[in-house]
């Protein structure tokens, strides 16, 4: 509980620091190249294994009821809806989660944040700001990404078995696809962003006791950040269904 | 200059030279241990003065106070004519640019080449003002320290005394009126730990700047020091030369000198 006040206070400091100048814009780019770009073949890779094995797993069950045709609409919606922002996100949290705590843990015992701070630069909205806020804007675009590379998986899948033009297995999805089923993908994936992000910087900036504690910081941003997109999908789903576009 | 074995909280005799920085009645702790307790201490415009005690003392956590790293429980500090205390953060950044602090692990930024390592706190503090030719600053910053080659290399690159340098390079490029050494020769060998030694008296001589350095190397204090103040038990124990130190009858200033 105490850790989760702390958090939210540095959260509170981020959302306050935002908005104010400096804006350390080169900074931002630079970390969105590095979260957003360099995460991309990851994402890629496993969102297209996702979606080949997705679709031959449901092919199977699907032929058991006689609804094999329905596999590009069902595949897709589990992509868009649940799985591509889910899963892009957990990978996300693994990779960007676990190097922001080690990189600003390190900076913090070695001294380069005081360091930074003597330099008449504000550590906080250099390095947490820049990349919170690179975090959550490059992951909803990994997760469209990943999407349209998870489907392009499903695609291959598909026909493995079976012979499905592209312009047939794309136009049955599509078509399958309401805006409740995109936007609150879409919406959540901010919120997945942004608790990687905020988690990865927490741990790191309060990283202590030495190498030992930047270890222990990378590893419980990875742990917190991945349950925590849990629990924001879990809220995601409940407020969707509140609002009836389940 | 007499040495002073301080017993009380006496003031100092006054003295007509400039004072850049007046650390009056400092008090910091941590949980029950009292770091600091009134700590008294002046620097002069010009002068090199060493804060020598045990490890563990509170040597760092001092300088950390003064350049507004940690904030003091109780007391004054008074840095080129403001007090560091009651500056907001913009003031303080003010401030910070006409001073500089050498950090015990160096804190190089591990991601930057020498050269954007040099330029990190330059452009921040100094891109609002008029023409300045950063090339030509970041080679004389690095020529000062003898390391001119390294410009384009990883801090990773590096052995333990040219980040050492490097360091003190980046420190110096921004002209500072006052430079904080944190504990400067830990962690070298003797001889690569003299030569640091050299060059911050070198650096003192050409630039003018005062120093306070923060260390428990008897070479770097007999080499390095105008005055040296002990910080023993959270209080400037005694002051003085050198010399003067080392000839003290006082068991715990002797201690230092065996």
């Amino acid at each position: 509980m105490y850790e989760a006040g702390d958090l939210s206070r540095f959260a509170g400091r981020f959302m306050r620091e935002w908005f104010r100048p400096r804006y350390e814009l080169a900074e931002f780019f630079r970390q969105c190249f590095i979260i957003g770009y360099k995460s991309f073949p990851l994402v890629a890779l496993t969102g297209f294994i996702m979606g080949l094995v997705l679709t031959m797993q449901l092919r199977p069950s699907l032929i058991r009821y006689g609804v094999e045709s329905q596999l590009p609409a069902m595949v897709g919606i589990a992509i868009v809806r649940e799985i591509g922002p889910v899963i892009t996100a957990l990978i996300f949290a693994g990779k960007i989660g676990s190097s922001i705590g080690a990189e600003l843990g390190s900076m913090k015992v070695t001294e380069q944040i005081d360091a930074m701070e003597v330099s008449g630069t504000n550590p906080f909205k250099y390095l947490v700001v820049t990349r919170v806020a690179a975090a959550t804007l490059m992951l909803p675009v990994l997760v469209m990404l990943g999407d349209a590379i998870s489907l392009y998986g499903a695609y291959l899948g598909v026909n493995i078995r079976g012979n499905t033009s592209f312009h047939l297995f794309f136009t049955q999805v599509i078509n399958n696809l309401a805006y409740g089923d995109v936007l609150p993908a879409f919406i959540k994936s901010f919120f997945f962003g942004f608790a990687v992000g905020i988690i990865g910087c927490y741990k790191g900036y309060y990283s202590q006791k030495g190498t030992e504690g930047v270890g222990r910081s990378a590893n419980a941003a990875v742990v917190i950040a991945s349950v925590m997109v849990f629990v924001i999908d879990l809220l995601a789903v409940q407020i969707t269904d509140l609002l009836g576009l389940n | 200059m007499r040495t002073h074995v301080h017993t009380g909280t006496a003031e100092p005799p006054a003295d007509p030279r400039e004072v850049v920085l007046q650390v009056r009645h400092l008090y910091k702790s941590f949980g029950a241990n009292q770091v600091l307790s009134d700590f008294n201490f002046t620097l002069y415009r010009g002068e090199n003065v060493v804060v020598l005690g045990k490890s563990g003392s509170g040597k760092s956590v001092l300088i950390k106070c003064i350049i507004g790293l940690m904030k003091p429980d109780s007391g004054a500090i008074h840095l080129l004519g403001k007090e560091v205390t009651t500056l907001n953060h913009d003031e303080l950044d003010k401030l910070r640019a006409r001073v500089g602090f050498l950090f015990q692990s160096n804190a190089l930024y591990d991601s930057m080449t020498v050269r954007q390592n040099l330029l990190f706190p330059l452009r921040r503090t100094w891109m609002k003002q008029e023409h300045y030719n950063e090339d030509e600053m970041v080679r004389q910053a690095l020529k000062d320290v003898g390391l001119e080659h390294t410009m384009e290399m990883m801090p990773a690159e590096l052995s333990g005394g040219m980040r050492k340098r490097i360091a003190l390079a980046r420190t110096l490029i921004m002209r500072p009126e006052i430079i904080l050494y944190d504990e400067p020769t830990t962690g070298l060998d003797p001889i690569t730990g003299r030569e640091i030694v050299d060059l911050i008296v070198a650096i003192q001589k050409k630039y003018r700047a005062s120093s306070v350095i923060i260390s428990h190397d008897m070479t770097c204090v007999r080499l390095a020091s105008d005055r040296v103040v002990m910080l023993i038990d959270g209080k400037c124990y005694a002051e003085g030369t050198y010399d003067e130190l080392q000839r003290s009858d006082d068991p715990k200033v002797k201690q230092f000198f065996e």
